[in-house]
């Protein structure tokens, strides 16, 4: 068996574009919208969602032959759940800061619909690696996209970028004034809809056809 | 193996919890010490913001704390002194009728701290404000909050938010004046301080903070 041949690299590669899971598959829109208010959220929050979801698909991958088919669905969110545990546990103990910073996004990892969505849809047929893949993969595509909606809400919202201003003190003297639209959640419904426009646009593939 | 079969799936149920329940326990209890020592840690660094304490000093806050705090006394309603130490380890959403009161010195002035404790938005909102030893000047705040909206509520934990508290008149015959208005309604700048705007829930429980945390130590003001 082959680590990196064209159909793992596919796996890898296809939620990044393709098929994002929020952009295309339209899953986990809910955390998108609460973390992506400022950039720095929106990079931690995608950045725990990918080594979650790597780390759930491995795990069920290994039980998919043993887990019994009526009571999937409770064991992958078992999994998920003590994952995220462990995780935050351990961040408490030896990065005090880091998990501060994270408090609510931890909890709000083990909702997250894209979790529930590649464990049942892909690591119950595949093997681990492959498994491994399209999480990371997955929660890459998440993570992008939520850095895109993060980048344009601090920009415009709050004239910063990660918290370091960009947009200089005298455009405020000469009356630019931020959008407090921006930061409020509608902003972010309305970006990642650009988003998909600009996607679908550019991938015929992905229209819907009229009939 | 038939793994649809009810006596499998029952036997599978019960392993997998007892593993997790297992697993979890170990590792909750293996790492409780350097938690709890984390805990403390952050609680010393968030006392001695409130004292505008440099970021340098605050890479080792135990030093820190020996350096600048000199007893955390813990004082009843009547504002006497019950005992010297022991204030530290009353935690702010516990506070009842034993109030703790830091005790600190800043080049060589008296300093109090007072634990604050209250509701913002989605959660807990706390902190801590520090003022002269005449009681009635703010000397500096921290703010902290358990998951306010970022860039909005979350903003009272900015330097921009804290440093306009400094200066402004604490309370008045016990009766606490330091408060927090919508954001650019601000009458009177000797006590008043702009709220966030969007933030609104968040400022107005930041200023409910300061009414109920603060208002039990009337009788300590008025000593």
């Amino acid at each position: 068996m082959e680590l990196f041949s064209k159909k793992n690299k596919e796996t890898f590669l296809t939620p990044l574009g393709l098929n994002n899971p929020v952009s295309v598959q339209v899953l986990g829109i809910c955390s998108a919208l609460a973390v992506t208010s400022k950039l720095e959220p929106a990079l931690v929050m995608g950045l725990s969602v990918t080594i979650i979801v790597a780390l759930a698909n491995v795990v069920i991958s290994l039980l998919r032959k043993t887990i019994p088919n009526r009571i999937r669905i409770i064991v992958q969110l078992v999994v998920v759940a003590t994952l995220v545990t462990i995780v935050s546990q351990v961040l408490k103990a030896f990065a005090y800061d880091v998990s501060v910073q994270l408090s609510v996004y931890v909890g709000l990892i083990i909702t997250n619909c894209i979790l529930m969505g590649r464990l049942e849809a892909f690591a119950m047929q595949n093997g681990p690696w492959e498994s491994f893949l399209d999480g990371v993969g997955s929660g890459l595509g998440y993570a992008l996209i939520l850095v895109i909606v993060g980048f344009f809400r601090e920009l415009l919202g709050s004239g910063t970028l990660l918290n370091f201003r960009v947009i200089p003190e005298c455009a405020y003297e000469y009356g630019y004034l931020n959008n407090g639209l921006m930061v409020l959640p509608p902003m972010a419904l309305i970006i990642m809809a650009c988003i998909i426009w600009y996607q679908r646009s550019k991938n015929p593939d992905l229209q819907e056809k009229n009939n | 193996m038939n793994t649809n079969s009810n006596s499998y799936t029952i036997i599978y149920a019960s392993v997998m919890v007892i593993i997790v329940a297992f697993v979890l326990a170990f590792i909750s209890s293996s790492l409780k010490d350097r938690q709890d020592t984390n805990v403390r840690l952050d609680k010393m660094k968030q006392v001695l913001s409130s004292l505008n304490v440099s970021a340098d000093e605050l890479r080792d806050p135990e030093q820190a704390y020996q350096k600048y705090v000199q007893a955390d006394q813990i004082i009843d309603m009547n504002g006497n002194v019950v005992s010297e130490r022991g204030g530290f380890d009353i935690e702010s959403k516990k506070i009842d009728n034993q109030l703790p009161l830091y005790v600190c010195n800043v080049n060589g002035e008296t300093k109090y701290i007072a634990p604050l404790y209250g509701a913002g938005l989605w959660g807990p909102i706390w902190g801590y404000v520090s003022f002269n030893s005449d009681k009635k000047t703010v000397y500096g705040t921290y703010f902290s909050h358990e998951g306010e909206t970022p860039g909005l509520g979350a903003e009272i934990t900015t330097e921009k938010f804290q440093s306009q508290f400094a200066g402004k008149l604490l309370q008045e015959n016990g009766k606490v004046k330091l408060s927090v208005v919508k954001n650019g309604k601000v009458q009177d700048s000797a006590c008043e301080v702009d709220g966030i705007s969007g933030g609104t829930i968040t400022s107005k429980g930041v200023d409910a903070m300061l009414q109920n945390c603060l208002g039990k130590y009337a009788n300590f003001f008025n000593k």
